[in-house]
């Protein structure tokens, strides 16, 4: 280590909005866009994907392990088999982006969708729901608790993934651990940290208080059940 | 009226759920199914509104093929009471009472006050209007699951062992409710059990089937337990059927006689005990003008000098009845019933136990 403080709070300052395009607050933007829009396509890919999973069982494995073989592909893999689609663009990070998230959701909006207790199924049947209103106004609601459980997950692990996109000069607040590594400057690097561990718990806080706010009927359920 | 005519549902893989199956479930009458597991009971209940399709034969609904009428329209038009309840977790009370009305297409105003009644109807406390599901007991659940399946006043109400799931306590003043609703609504009612007691207490009449979905009898409770049809009706009766039969002859014949010095009364006239050297003995009280010959046969058994105390609607002692008085009517009633069978859906009070008192 040399006499360098560990943050130099005037690299912040005169970095922060800077006009160009490496200014943090930038980076923070793109960094959300590019860790959100995976999370709100995959939402709604997974969606219609999971309803039908749920529905024809003999779809979900394939689907699953097409989604599993994805995911485990490492992400730099990924990135560069969309460069010579998508370029150095944030869409060569957002694709890749959006199947891990697929990979994620569908497993849960299908878990969601078969913990919808069958007697609770059986009587929306009874009481004559045709599916479609069945699957929008009970089942769908009743897997809402599971579902936004697999959206967190989703949530956070692509606000942290968003960072190798660096590599390929897209990577949000990932561009200044590259930065900082190559000058051997730590600010940029512990500024990309704070940022995006704080960006993760504040999008985690969000979902939490939406599925507060979305389900107050499970809300006391583990005290009584 | 709901008719089965020779309906059978065999499954792909062979099973026989229900095996030519023909019977009629009276208007306005509780018609009870009632069988060990995999004698098709539910299987021929879901038939009713299509859950489940026959595979042959025709159910009719006041002279209507069931498998005329697109399946969602007839589900509307037929109440459900399903076990556990089946509420909708995500609905508060108010909004699972008014599901059907929703469906139908009520405004939101009319179903919820609509939702209101109901939930007076079957005794829940309009508190109870914004809860939600899990916030209610599995008493108070299976209420809303009968005002569910009444809300739009449909004609027909099939019930899938609704209380199954609660305590025998709840169990039983549910089944009271339901008897008290039922004299009031007069709705036709298929109820499905496999607590033979449930059916004898609810049943104006009583199907019982066996495995593989064949009807072994079908007869007024009384009737059930005075001839059973074969060893099959006679085993799953069980035990005690003359005592249980008592159930359906009313007490109000019975002499009464006047109040014995002995027995200890409050300034209202209510019963305290028999007086005795070591202070009051217990008693049993049975009500002449509602109970049955079975509640006051069980009253004086509870009574260490044998008589069972009448008690009016206010539980005043209005009389006794002496040991000699209840053998007299019991003999009369052996002696008639072996001329003529008890008149099928004559009943009396659903509460066929005496009043135990300390």
């Amino acid at each position: 280590m040399n006499d360098e403080p560990l943050i130099r709070w005037d690299w912040i300052a005169r970095n922060w909005d800077n006009g160009g395009p490496s200014a943090i607050k930038t980076l923070l933007e793109s960094h959300v866009a590019m860790a959100l829009l995976p999370v709100v396509f995959g939402l709604l890919v997974a969606l219609p994907l999971g309803v039908a999973c749920a529905r024809w069982r003999w779809l979900y494995q394939p689907t699953a392990g097409l989604m599993n073989v994805i995911y485990s592909l490492p992400s730099l893999v990924l990135f560069s088999i969309f460069l010579s689609v998508t370029g150095l663009t944030q869409t060569t990070v957002i694709i890749p982006l959006t199947f891990f998230t697929l990979a994620v959701l569908i497993p849960a909006v299908v878990d969601g969708l078969g913990a919808v207790p069958d007697h609770v199924r059986q009587s929306a049947v009874a009481m004559g729901f045709r599916p479609l209103r069945r699957l929008l106004q009970v089942e769908l609601p009743v897997a809402v608790p599971v579902v936004l459980g697999g959206l967190r997950v989703a949530t956070v692990s692509s606000i942290s993934l968003v960072s190798v996109g660096a590599l390929i000069g897209q990577g949000g607040l990932g561009n200044l651990f590259i930065d900082g590594w190559q000058r051997q400057f730590y600010t940029p690097i512990v500024v990309g940290i704070v940022l995006i561990a704080a960006l993760a718990v504040l999008s985690d806080g969000l979902l939490v208080f939406a599925q507060w706010l979305l389900t107050p009927w499970s809300r006391a359920r583990r005290g009584t059940a | 009226m709901i008719t089965f005519e020779d309906v059978t549902k065999r499954y792909p893989d062979g099973t026989v759920a229900v095996d030519h199956l023909s019977l009629q479930a009276p208007t306005g009458a509780i018609t009870v199914l009632v069988g060990p597991s995999g004698c098709g009971k539910t299987t021929s209940l879901r038939m009713i509104n299509r859950m489940i399709d026959a595979t042959s034969g025709r159910i009719l609904l006041d002279d209507q093929d069931v498998r005329a009428i697109d399946p969602p329209t007839l589900r509307r038009g037929i109440g459900y009471v399903i076990q556990q309840a089946g509420l909708f977790p995500h609905r508060k009370i108010v909004d699972n009472v008014a599901t059907v009305p929703y469906l139908l297409g009520w405004d939101k105003k009319k179903a919820r006050a609509r939702a209101m009644e109901l939930l007076e109807l079957v005794g829940l406390d309009a508190k109870l209007a914004n809860r939600y599901p899990f916030q209610l007991s599995g008493g108070q659940q299976q209420r809303v699951g009968v005002a569910r399946a009444l809300a739009a006043d449909p004609p027909v109400l099939l019930m899938d062992e609704p209380f199954s799931a609660v305590d025998p306590i709840v169990r039983a003043s549910l089944q009271d409710e339901l008897l008290a609703l039922q004299s009031e609504l007069n709705k036709t009612i298929v109820f499905v059990t496999h607590d033979i007691d449930e059916a004898i207490k609810l049943g104006d009449v009583v199907a019982v089937l066996r495995v593989g979905g064949h009807l072994a009898q079908m007869a007024a409770p009384a009737t059930l337990l005075s001839e059973p049809a074969d060893d099959f009706v006679r085993e799953f009766l069980g035990r005690d059927r003359g005592i249980r039969r008592l159930s359906f002859v009313p007490a109000k014949g019975v002499r009464l006689g006047p109040l014995p010095d002995d027995l200890v009364v409050d300034a209202d006239g209510r019963p305290l005990g028999w007086r005795s050297d070591g202070g009051l003995l217990p008693y049993g009280t049975f009500n002449p003008e509602r109970d049955s010959l079975r509640a006051a046969l069980d009253a004086a058994l509870l009574s260490p000098n044998g008589a069972a105390i009448a008690a009016d609607g206010d539980g005043r002692a209005v009389g006794v009845v002496t040991r000699d008085a209840l053998d007299d009517v019991l003999i009369r009633y052996a002696e008639k019933s072996l001329e003529h069978e008890p008149e099928p859906g004559e009943r009396v009070a659903a509460d066929d136990h005496g009043r135990a008192e300390p």
